[in-house]
């Protein structure tokens, strides 16, 4: 697949997952990350969390979520290496870096998403 | 109000150094001058040997771009009292080559400029005895403003992707291109897909968005090229679905 | 005019500045811009932290809560403030720059980025009220 092709896909794919995390993200960093630990709220129960993880609707959106947001960080942390660390001329090695993480990541999210029993 | 204001001019001169030094004079600090009038007023009265270049003198001729005070700016339009009490560094414009003092290199712009087909591309002509491609208010509003360019190139010295990599075709020449690709008359879009989708096209651009604050007259170069990504990817879309046939 | 310059009397030294590594520092808008580029590092970290806990809500009730435990390390807190603190960066960022992709036109004219982007602010509210409902309620 040509370079020319698969460009306007990334940047798709980079598009949705930048909206994707800014609509979904803060939100749950702030509970998850932030009011749960420090005790400013109280954290769900187990039962409550499980049931949410097994309804099939909310799986898939935590999985897209993951895939998109994966694919966000690659695109967008390859154009980073080039313009911050100005090493373009390692182009390929960015490229499987980046791009195979998120492929990586997202095999990983969907298992971790679809094998609750 | 004091009466005089100091600039630090580089010189390049290469027959006599191997980079830029800064020379400082003393210019007349009046309200109505603009930096570009201090220059005047250096080579006139101070030092003829002061080279760089300008024109119209009011902001349509885009020759005058120069950095000043960190900033690209046409000199023509910042104003010696908007930097008192001074002083006032003036360099040339950044990202480019230096040749002399203030003048820098502009033959890679002059270069990608007409590989975007920056005029009306038809696949037919109406003779001219049918008369005027007309164009509605509405239309000429959804190009008019990528059309105020003025080739004066600060969005080239204020774009970071630029500076670090010039085969990045530019924030003016994809802008223009818009203005054609939107212009109702054209009908040469297809044209300017290969270059402009080329990865050092608009895929080249992070969107840092310095090119639209750098701009002296609106065009927004950075809104042009996130339109036109968004134009181009839903294009692929399209190939991709549709076999090349029906296209 | 390809290949290496030939420097004559008529064509004298150009003088090339590179840039430094560190050119995003020496500007305001360009360290706004590098810190908006890093956010999404801490996209992908919450991406880990999100699929850990997912990974031990599914294994059971004991690895549920060791989890909490160590969420509520100093360490990790302190990581998930700053990428809390870049998430948000990354949503406001995204939600003034996304209208600019995006040009509708209704009646002909077109409507103000500043409208799309308070569309877009409104989703966000929603959407995190929404998901904070589904988190707490009992």
């Amino acid at each position: 697949m040509s370079r020319r092709r698969v460009e306007p896909i990334l940047w798709l794919l980079f598009s949705a997952g930048g909206m994707a995390a800014a609509l979904l993200v803060p939100m749950l960093v702030f509970l998850f990350g932030v009011a749960f630990p420090l005790g400013w709220i109280s954290a769900p129960s187990h039962g409550h969390l499980l049931a949410l993880a097994r309804n099939p609707a909310t799986a898939i959106v935590l999985f897209g979520l993951c895939v998109l947001a994966l694919f966000h960080w690659a695109h967008r942390f390859r154009y980073t290496l080039y313009d911050g660390l100005q090493i373009k001329h390692l182009n390929g090695l960015i490229n499987v870096c980046c791009y195979g993480g998120a492929v990586a990541g997202s095999v990983v999210a969907g298992i971790v998403v679809f094998s609750i029993p | 109000m004091t009466d005089t204001i100091t600039m630090q001019v580089s010189r390049y001169r290469p027959e006599q150094e191997t980079r830029p030094t800064v020379q400082e004079y003393e210019v007349p600090l009046r309200p109505d001058w603009a930096v570009l009038d201090g220059l005047n007023h250096i080579k006139d009265h101070q030092d003829g040997t002061l080279s760089y270049r300008w024109s119209c003198r009011m902001g349509i001729c885009g020759s005058c771009g120069m950095t000043v005070n960190g900033e690209p700016k046409l000199t023509c339009a910042a104003f010696l009292t908007d930097y008192e009490p001074g002083p006032v560094r003036v360099e040339p414009l950044s990202n480019f080559p230096v040749i002399r003092d203030l003048v820098v290199e502009i033959g890679d712009f002059l270069r990608k400029l007409p590989k975007v087909l920056p005029w009306i591309v038809r696949d037919t002509e109406k003779p001219t005895s049918e008369g005027e491609y007309l164009q509605t208010p509405e239309e000429q509003d959804a190009y008019k403003q990528y059309s105020m360019c003025i080739n004066c190139m600060l969005c080239y010295s204020a774009c970071p992707v630029y500076g670090l990599d010039p085969h990045f075709i530019g924030p003016a020449v994809i802008a223009l291109a818009q203005r054609y690709n939107l212009d109702s008359r054209d009908q040469g879009a297809a044209d300017r897909l290969d270059l402009l989708t080329h990865p050092d096209g608009v895929w080249g651009c992070t969107f840092v968005g310095e090119c639209t604050r750098a701009c002296p007259k609106g065009v927004d170069p950075a809104g042009a090229i996130q339109r036109y990504k968004l134009t181009a990817a839903m294009q692929s879309i399209k190939a991709f679905l549709l076999p090349r046939g029906s296209r | 005019m390809s290949g290496p310059p030939v420097y004559t009397e008529f064509h004298p030294r150009w003088y090339r500045k590179r840039m430094g590594t560190l050119w995003w520092v020496h500007r305001p808008s360009y360290l706004l811009f590098a810190l908006r580029e890093l956010s999404c590092v801490f996209v992908a970290w919450f991406v880990i932290f999100l699929l850990l806990l997912i990974h031990a809500v599914g294994t059971g009730k004991r690895d549920y809560e060791r989890f909490l435990d160590w969420a509520a390390n100093p360490w990790v807190i302190a990581v998930n403030i700053i990428t809390l603190l870049f998430v948000v960066l990354h949503a406001v960022t995204w939600f003034n720059l996304a209208p600019k992709a995006i040009v509708v036109r209704t009646r002909g004219s077109r409507v103000p980025s500043s409208f799309v982007a308070g569309t877009n602010y409104l989703a966000w509210a929603v959407v995190s009220v929404v998901l904070a409902w589904l988190v707490l309620r009992t």
